[in-house]
This record gives C-alpha cells, sequence and structure tokens, in this order.
C-alpha cells in the first residue's frame, strides 16, 4: 500500500505543477487542485498508513492517528475556499482583459 | 481578567468583523466606527498584553483548554507582544485613512480589513505549527480580496500571481508540516524543540521538513530568488491595503526568527541548517531591492521597494543567533514598517493632488500642501537611516552588532552601499515630486482639508521621531525581548510546564 500511495502523490504532484507552469488560467487551477489533493494525501499519510483501524482509542484496540486526519479536514477547507476564490478572480481577470492568459494583458 | 489577555488581540478584531457583517444594512458608517472602536480596543489590549509580558513569563494560553501539546496553545512571550501592538497600531492607523472614503470603492472592506488583522495577530501569538498555517491562511484570504479593493486591470494582474503563489507556498508549507510531523509526532513548536533534540530520530527528513519550513517563510518574507511577487502586488494594492501589507513580510522574518531560535538552533541535527546560504540570499535582495528602487517610475514603486530592502536588511538577522542582533533587529522592524506604511499613504495623498501625473516622478503641477512634503521628508529620512531619525539608529543598532561577526565586512558594505542607492532614489524622487513644476500643469487639483487622512499619515510618521526620542526604553523592552527570544529552555518549559511527555515509538 505504501507503493500505491507513494505513485498515487508523486503522479498526482507531477500532474499538478506540468499544468501549473502552463501560462493560462484554468490549466492553472487544475494544476493547484490536484497539487493539493497532493498534499492532502501526504499529510493524511504522515500519520502512518493502517488499514482497517478507526482513529478512535480504546483499550485493547488497534487504532490509527487521528491528528492527520483532522489535519487534512483543515486543509481542505481552507483549500476549497482559495481555489473558489482563484476561479472568481480568474473569470475576472478574463472579462477584464478579454483572454485568460495569467499575466492578464491589457484589451487589444 | 489577566489569564485572558492573551487572547483578547485575536477576539477583538474577529467579533469586530463578525459585528460588522451583520450591521451591514445599517451603511458603511455604523462598520466604520466598529471597525475604528476595534482598533483603538485592540491598541489598548496589545498595549497591556506589552506591559504584561515584561515579567518575563511564557503567557500561555490553552484554546479548548486542553494542555499542549496535545491541544492548541497561544504563546506571549515579549517578541509575541511586540509584534501584536506594531500590528495594532499599523492597522489602526490605516483603517482611519481607509474609512476616509477608499472603503466604499468595493464591498465588505470593512469585515476583511478586520479578519486580515485577526490572521496577523494569531500568526504572531500561537505556539503551534500547524495553527500558524491556519492563521497564515486566514491572513493571505482576507489580503487576496483586500488586493483586489478598488478594482482595476493592474490590481487584477498582480492579484492572480500573488494568490497563485502564495496557494503553492501553502502546499509546501502543508508538505513541510506533514513531514514535520510524520517525522517527529508534534506540531507544538515547544514539543517540535524538545524532539529535535531528542535521540534517535530520523535526521535527514527532519532536516528536510524543517528546511521546507524556512523555505515557506523565506516566500512570505520575500527572500530573493522568492521576492519577485512583492513590489507588483505591494505597488498595485490601495494605499491603506499596502500600508497593512507592510507587516505581513514581517510575519515571515519573525517566524524565522523565532523556530530558528527556539527549536533549529538548540538542537544539534538542525543547527547548522540557516549558514552559508541565508546570509547571501539576504544580503542579494538588499542589493536587488535598491536597484529596483533606483528604477523605480513612481512613489508608490519605490515604496514596495523599500519594503524589500528593509526585508532583505532583516533576513541576515536569523544567520546569527544572539541576543544583540535581534534585538537591534526589533527596533529596526518597528521603525521601518511605520515608516513603510506612512510613504504608502503619502504616495496616494500625492498623487490625487497632482492629476494625471499622479506620483510618477514627472514634472507636475505645484502641491499646495507643505505639510506633504514635510512628512516625505521625515518618512523618506528615516527610511533610508539618515540622523536623527529612528531609521539611522536602528541601522546604527544592526551594523554595531554585526561587528563581531565573521561576515561583517560584507554585510557592512552591502548595507552602506544600499543605503546610498536608496537615499539617491529617494531624493531624486522627492525633488521630482516636490519642487519641479511643468509648466503644462499650472495649478493642482486642490483637495479640502481631511482630518482622518492627514492624521493617520501623522501617526505612521510620529514614530520615526518619537521611537528615537525614546530609544532607550524601546531598546531596552527589545534587549529584553531578544534575550528572552534566545532562551529557548524558558519558553519551552513555559509551554510545556516541565513535564515529560511519554510516547509510543511509531512504525
Amino acid at each position: 500500500m505504501e507503493a500505491l500511495i507513494s505513485i498515487a502523490i508523486g503522479l498526482l504532484t507531477a500532474c499538478g505543477v506540468f499544468l501549473m507552469l502552463r501560462a493560462r488560467t484554468f490549466p492553472l487551477i487544475l494544476g493547484l487542485t490536484l497539487l493539493s489533493y497532493a498534499v492532502n494525501l501526504f499529510l493524511f499519510a504522515s500519520g502512518r498508513l493502517r488499514m482497517n483501524a478507526p482513529p478512535l482509542i480504546r483499550d485493547g484496540a488497534s487504532c490509527t492517528d487521528p491528528l492527520p486526519q483532522a489535519l487534512v479536514l483543515t486543509a481542505i477547507v481552507i483549500g476549497f475556499g482559495m481555489t473558489a476564490y482563484l476561479v472568481m478572480l480568474s473569470l475576472r481577470a478574463l472579462s477584464e482583459s478579454g483572454d485568460d492568459h495569467v499575466d492578464v494583458r491589457e484589451k487589444q | 481578567m489577566t489569564q485572558h489577555a492573551a487572547i483578547l488581540p485575536l477576539l477583538i478584531p474577529f467579533v469586530a468583523a463578525l459585528l460588522q457583517l451583520a450591521a451591514k444594512g445599517y451603511g458603511i458608517g455604523v462598520q466604520r466606527a466598529i471597525g475604528l472602536v476595534a482598533a483603538a480596543l485592540g491598541v489598548a489590549a496589545t498595549l497591556w498584553l506589552v506591559l504584561l509580558a515584561d515579567d518575563g513569563m511564557v503567557r500561555v494560553y490553552a484554546l479548548g483548554d486542553w494542555v499542549a501539546p496535545f491541544g492548541i496553545v497561544l504563546a506571549v512571550d515579549r517578541l509575541a507582544a511586540i509584534m501584536v501592538l506594531l500590528t495594532a497600531s499599523l492597522a489602526a492607523s490605516a483603517l482611519l485613512y481607509a474609512s476616509a472614503g477608499f472603503d466604499e470603492r468595493g464591498r465588505h472592506f470593512h469585515p476583511l480589513f478586520q479578519l486580515q488583522v485577526f490572521g496577523l495577530q494569531g500568526a504572531f501569538l500561537t505556539g503551534d505549527l500547524f495553527n500558524l498555517f491556519v492563521f497564515f491562511e486566514v491572513m493571505l484570504l482576507a489580503s487576496y480580496v483586500l488586493l483586489a479593493h478598488g478594482g482595476g486591470l493592474a490590481r487584477t494582474r498582480a492579484g492572480l500571481a500573488y494568490v497563485v503563489l502564495n496557494l503553492a507556498g501553502s502546499a509546501l508549507f502543508l508538505i513541510a508540516l506533514g513531514m514535520l510531523y510524520g517525522t517527529l509526532g508534534t506540531l507544538n513548536l515547544a514539543d517540535v524543540a524538545l524532539r529535535l533534540q531528542a535521540p534517535g530520530i530520523d535526521v535527514a527528513p527532519a532536516r528536510l521538513a524543517c528546511m521546507l519550513l524556512i523555505a515557506v517563510f523565506a516566500l512570505k518574507a520575500a527572500l530573493l530568488p522568492l521576492s519577485f511577487w512583492l513590489p507588483h502586488a505591494y505597488a498595485a494594492a490601495g494605499a491603506p491595503v499596502a500600508a497593512l501589507f507592510v507587516i505581513m513580510t514581517k510575519v515571515g522574518i519573525v517566524s524565522i526568527l523565532r523556530v530558528q531560535a527556539i527549536a533549529f538552533a538548540p538542537a544539534a541535527a538542525t543547527a547548522d541548517l540557516l549558514d552559508g546560504w541565508l546570509l547571501p540570499l539576504a544580503l542579494a535582495t538588499v542589493l536587488f531591492a535598491a536597484i529596483g528602487a533606483l528604477a523605480a517610475m513612481r512613489l508608490r514603486d519605490l515604496t514596495a521597494w523599500l519594503v524589500l530592502a528593509s526585508a532583505g536588511t532583516l533576513l541576515v538577522v536569523p544567520v546569527f543567533p544572539q541576543a544583540d542582533v535581534s534585538a537591534a533587529a526589533l527596533y529596526y522592524l518597528m521603525q521601518s514598517t511605520f515608516v513603510a506604511a506612512a510613504l504608502f499613504l503619502i504616495a496616494e495623498l500625492v498623487a490625487v493632488r497632482r492629476g494625471d501625473v499622479a506620483d510618477a516622478f514627472l514634472p507636475g503641477p505645484r502641491l499646495q500642501t507643505p505639510w506633504l512634503g514635510l512628512a516625505f521628508l521625515l518618512a523618506a529620512a528615516s527610511a533610508v537611516g539618515l540622523p536623527p531619525f529612528a531609521g539611522f539608529l536602528g541601522k546604527l543598532m544592526l551594523l554595531s552588532a554585526l561587528r563581531d561577526s565573521g561576515s561583517a565586512i560584507a554585510i557592512w558594505s552591502v548595507f552602506l552601499f544600499a543605503g546610498l542607492l536608496l537615499m539617491l532614489a529617494l531624493a531624486k524622487g522627492g525633488g521630482r515630486l516636490f519642487w519641479e513644476r511643468s509648466p503644462k500643469h499650472p495649478h493642482g487639483s486642490t483637495h479640502p482639508f481631511c482630518w482622518r487622512r492627514s492624521l493617520a499619515v501623522a501617526l505612521l510618521v510620529s514614530p520615526a521621531l518619537l521611537l528615537a526620542l525614546f530609544a532607550r526604553p524601546v531598546s531596552d523592552y527589545a534587549a529584553r525581548a531578544a534575550a528572552q527570544l534566545h532562551d529557548p529552555q524558558t519558553y519551552v518549559t513555559g509551554v510545556l510546564g516541565g513535564h515529560a511527555i511519554e510516547r509510543e515509538t511509531r512504525p
């Protein structure tokens, strides 16, 4: 499972960085979203990967670390808000310059 | 009441933002009144915190009443107290200026302004690294919207780059936190400090995580390869917003100072983390900013470069973890923050009086307001470090504290040369703005005297004199703050209560 998760994180990061380097706003937003997925998976894995273990501490039962799950939840919410704002800003840039280039050039 | 003093700088702007949202229907006057009352209360509360913190104790406020390291705590030492007072005073002046009409140019200015202050204060007060991330995001999200406040293509362009860069920075921040938690099993700063010194930790991933953390803070502090966003973003923002943004680079610098002094420097695994690379980059930032300032064509661009120059100057400091260097840096930080904020406000006041040439360094109409020229003179003289102003004292303290370090020659020559370039840039720009008249524009537009804007400028320029007049008590306090910062043992026992935490070993 470690191999699978690390390949998934690596693939998501690579795609995210590739898309972010396209100088257009829509691929940029997609790239940032993919990157945040990769980061969330990475954060999730920082509490060690365990199968079939609840994030609750009980006597004698095996459990998984609940803290990274809380961190991921926070990161997801923040990332969602940021992406929503970025979409609005990109739309504004598009309507003001008539172009979806990230440099927001003047209208011809 | 004293035990709740630590949370007041957070509660006041937060409650004010909520009240302002609720009071939206009653017109902007009510929002302004709430904002200004909250700003005044914030200054009073943080001043009280500064006085309280002077007993040398680390005040720990457990949010949710879970003790550290299990719960999130706020930790107030002298450094945090100074920074929250600085933020509150800056915010009060900027808000006073904005309430003279800037706040009507877009929507929701007042709640966003308070939320930005909330994020800034939280970033200075928190004792937990993940909580620091959350407060960074609160601060950034508010700053994204404030940057775009007022509209226009230039702001959208600067805003898009700024948002994307900071989102990438946030992703990096989370990776650093994940690695830190994965290796050390904790995110509380005091506990991180303890765990880094514990035997048997995995040194390589811990060092990598710490380095990523420094890189993220360096992005916020605008260290050279990561600083190209700053001049555009700050010059595009509206004047009161730019004035508040001045403190944002300081968040990055203070974060580096704090993690370095408390966690990284005392641990053998991470003690040499900043050696060899931070000093050349910081000096390069100062030179880059000075050259940028020479090339600037408008006063607001020039001021943005000045912010970058002072950030570079302060980034030299974490390389030398000594109390006297940090003390000088704190004094310098205070004056450079106020002066840069004042120059942003002056730039806009000059721009509206010069018609279509605005604040560009071109001959224009004669300004009818001698006090504006005087304010510019005071702020500019302090910014470049001319005696007898606070900027001179700050630079002098910093230079003399760095005298005995091995790289004193490099630091002295770069600082003094950059100071000369900045002085040339400001002298050239000021001469054009205030003295050179063009025959095409016989008269500038006359503006009625606005007491809010004038008072805000006066409040921000006066520290250049006041910090020099009261240099002894202020620098003594800064020295005590620096001594406390470089005594990590007290911080760690203050936060963790001195009892060891048993941990399971993880696979």
